[in-house]
């Protein structure tokens, strides 16, 4: 009988403990599909950040370590110099990325090191409670804004792949959604082509994944998928922000 | 037959670790050990090693953390303040067991300080000075020469235990020049070899074998505990195995003064300017300040009347110094501190005047 | 010699550290013990340099100075600050193109040396400080010519090589 589906090698074979409705899963298995298809499963090393997906480590066939909150590109920086030709990533989400790490994500665009970067923007601290995020939306409640976001109070939300397509070293920026099984597809896509610019050297490579957090946006998995469409992708638009030539 | 070279502190300290193959530096500039991070931007390329200028101190020691947890030899350096960032990393690392080589080239301190030479960073280094159950090994060496020597020894001992190593050096030895005899050069090792001899190092699983996790997190508390008892011994077989302390004229001395680093040296001109005025003086100098050479005070004779700590700070040193002497000596201590040196007549008159007391 | 202790002090540019450094060069080549210490801080240029050179037959303990076996002051300030730390029968070497007037010192044999006149006369007042070093290794024999000699070659290399034969001239250009 011919085999028309396998399921990645790239995924252990361990139940995932998120929760129900959480995109990390879908996540995961684009950043591994990718790595198992290029045949980079035993050649990659991930580094997991602070927040839900610390243990991303237990359900991804990669070697990884863990990383102190938001310290993550300055890790695999260090992990890349000594095994250059590795496929070196960071998995990190908005609190840990966007706040406590800004500088060292900055720093790694700047210094255009040759490593991916894989963005989950959910708009919110998940591991910790719900608290507000540098990327929570005006009006957002969370436990650290109980009556919704306000901008004279915290300022407005940050894009980081506009910032960061501004640095010079981050060659590749794109911007994708995991809401739909059509966003998913192009979602594949940057991930594969993220790991591209890598392998060709070219520089960093940024991909940001719209994502959703059911449990602290205190909706359903489906109204969940709903606000990222109505809400989150009005204010962080879709779309490739900087891609070299090099790679199609 | 090998030359002697007059190199700065700071130089000597880089290509020091260089000789012993380390191929990976990242520093943050920070005065006084600029020189260090310097040099290993302009020779660490050329021996075909890896340097970044860092961000910050917080992202040097975690691109050190990431560059030795798969498999690299690495150094880092800072000064006081900067060292101070440090400690998230080096918590981390000696969670996860992960060797590295850091300098401490101290100043006078707390906050943003002075720049000049100062010790008071002892509590930092062998206190903790991070979270959590943990200890850096800390070396103090007094001259360019033994520094040399012991960052050679550093990175065995690093790699032996799986725990980073301090060298706290202080400004004095980081822009002294001094002759030194450096080692010969190591080959490094090679990235093939990397899982031969870590093979708990990430290098990528070639499909060959489980994946390697370096993890920090436990959320079963009962996971934490059994992990901490699992890597605690390796601190008891350290201290048995590491404390390495020299004893100089303790025979019949009259008074002992314990010193360690630069000023020890210092206190080797008072013992001469004691024994001028008829006091017989002696010292201990403590070459590991973690594990501490507590045994060194059961050396004391019974002669000695009083033990006084010299050091450059309000008497962090002075803790230990209590733990080992059990009370058998009046203790005290004589120090300048926020990167004031002190001369060995202010040494010699304060200590006179102690002894005066005791008698 | 048992134990020489130099002070050389000046404005930052005025090359009083390769002063230092050079003796420090020459006696380890000549087998002796040897500590070179300098200040240091924000001041680079235009602000205050100082270092001081220990050199011994026999193991140094500590590399700071409090009594200085000679004295070289490059400019006023440096000579108000240290001069008071020359041993009896000490050297004191005073930079006499910047310091005019005539110096005093209780107990000290004073050296005026014009550094930059006599520099001059060589085509090139940037080798003031080469003609202090003379004055020093000709009063304190502290080190040999032919170690200061080798320790110009070491510390001169390249480009910068060139510059051996005239500094050594500029060891002789002041005369006593």
């Amino acid at each position: 009988m011919e085999t028309v589906f396998e399921y990645t090698r790239g995924m252990l074979d361990v139940k995932l403990t998120y929760c129900p409705g959480c995109t990390h899963g879908i996540a995961h298995r684009l950043v591994m599909e990718t790595l198992d298809e290029k045949g980079l499963l035993g050649d990659a090393i991930g580094v997991a950040p602070i927040g839900c997906s610390i243990t991303s480590h237990r359900y991804l066939n990669v070697d990884m370590c863990e990383s102190a909150h938001g310290r993550a590109p300055a890790i695999a920086s260090g992990i890349k110099r000594v095994h250059p030709n590795a496929a070196v990533f960071t998995y990190q989400g908005d609190g840990d990325l966007a706040s406590i790490g800004t500088a060292e994500i900055v720093h790694a665009a700047h210094r255009g090191e040759k490593f991916c970067t894989f963005f989950i923007n959910n708009a919110i601290y998940g591991m910790t409670g719900g608290q507000m995020a540098p990327t929570t939306l005006i009006g957002q409640k969370t436990t650290t804004t109980r009556e919704g976001r306000s901008e004279a109070a915290c300022g407005k939300p940050i894009r980081i792949s506009e910032m960061l397509a501004t640095i010079s070293g981050a060659v590749y920026v794109e911007r994708v959604s995991l809401d739909s099984p059509a966003n998913v597809r192009k979602a594949k896509k940057a991930v594969r082509k993220a790991f591209e610019v890598q392998e060709k050297k070219l520089g960093f490579a940024f991909v940001e994944m719209l994502s959703t957090c059911p449990t602290n946006w205190g909706l359903s998995p489906v109204a969940s998928l709903e606000w990222l469409r109505s809400d989150m992708m009005k204010y962080y638009p879709l779309g490739v922000f900087r891609s070299p030539e090099e790679v199609m | 037959m090998k030359e002697k070279v007059l190199m700065k502190g700071n130089e000597a300290f880089g290509e020091t670790a260089i000789r012993c193959g380390c191929r990976f530096y990242f520093g943050y500039p920070i005065t006084p050990q600029n020189e260090l991070t310097e040099y290993m931007s302009a020779n660490l390329m050329k021996a075909g090693g890896e340097f970044i200028q860092a961000e910050s101190e917080l992202a040097a020691v975690n691109m050190a953390y990431g560059a030795a947890c798969s498999g690299g030899r690495v150094l880092i350096s800072s000064s006081s303040p900067g060292i101070a960032l440090m400690q998230e990393g080096l918590s981390f690392m000696c969670s996860v067991q992960v060797p590295v080589v850091i300098i401490n080239v101290s100043r006078g301190g707390p906050g943003v300080g002075s720049i000049q030479p100062g010790q008071a960073d002892y509590y930092q280094a062998t206190r903790g000075g991070g979270n959590g159950d943990y200890h850096l090994i800390v070396y103090a060496p007094s001259s360019i020469q033994e520094a040399s020597d012991i960052i050679g020894k550093a990175y065995d001992v690093a790699e032996k235990y799986r725990n980073p190593v301090m060298v706290l050096a202080d400004g004095m030895l980081g822009q002294m020049m001094e002759p030194v005899l450096l080692p010969e050069m190591k080959e490094a090792l090679a990235e093939e070899d990397i899982p031969k001899v870590k093979p708990w190092a990430l290098a990528g699983h070639k499909d060959k074998r489980e994946h390697n996790v370096i993890k920090s997190l436990y959320l079963q508390t009962e996971q934490l505990e059994e992990t901490i008892n699992g890597y605690w011994g390796k601190y008891e077989t350290a201290k048995k195995e590491l404390p390495e302390y020299e004893a100089y004229n303790l025979d019949g001395a009259e008074v002992v003064m314990v010193s360690y680093g630069s000023t020890s040296r210092i206190v080797l001109e008072a013992i001469d300017l004691l024994a001028e005025g008829g006091i017989k003086a002696g010292l201990i100098r403590p070459i590991t300040l973690w594990p501490f050479p507590y045994e060194a005070f059961d050396k004391i004779g019974e002669s000695t009347k009083a033990v006084v700590s010299v050091e450059l700070s309000k008497g962090q040193m002075l803790d230990d110094i209590l733990i080992g002497t059990r009370g058998r000596w009046p203790a005290t201590l004589v120090s300048r501190t926020g990167g004031v040196l002190i001369y060995p007549q202010e040494v010699a008159e304060r200590v006179k005047e102690f002894l005066e007391g005791v008698r | 010699m048992s134990t020489q202790k130099i002070i050389i002090a000046g404005f930052g540019g005025q090359g009083v550290l390769l002063i230092g450094q050079l003796l420090a060069y020459a006696a380890m080549m000549e087998g002796k013990e040897v500590t070179w210490m300098p200040s240091y801080g924000p001041e680079m240029r235009g602000g205050t340099a100082n270092c001081t050179v220990i050199v011994s037959d026999k193991k140094i303990a500590s590399p700071l100075v409090t009594q200085a076996t000679a004295v070289a002051a490059m400019n006023g300030p440096s000579l108000e600050k240290f001069k008071d730390l020359i041993v009896p029968g000490g050297d004191l070497f005073v930079n006499a193109s910047i310091i005019t007037g005539g110096v005093e010192k209780e107990g000290a044999k004073i050296h005026n040396v014009d550094c930059m006149g006599l520099a001059a006369e060589l085509q090139n007042t940037k080798v003031a400080n080469m003609v202090m070093l003379g004055a020093i290794y000709q009063v304190t024999g502290v080190v040999s010519e032919s170690s200061i000699k080798a320790a110009m070659e070491k510390t001169f290399t390249g480009g910068k090589a060139k510059l051996v034969d005239l500094n050594m001239k500029a060891l002789y250009a002041w005369k006593g």
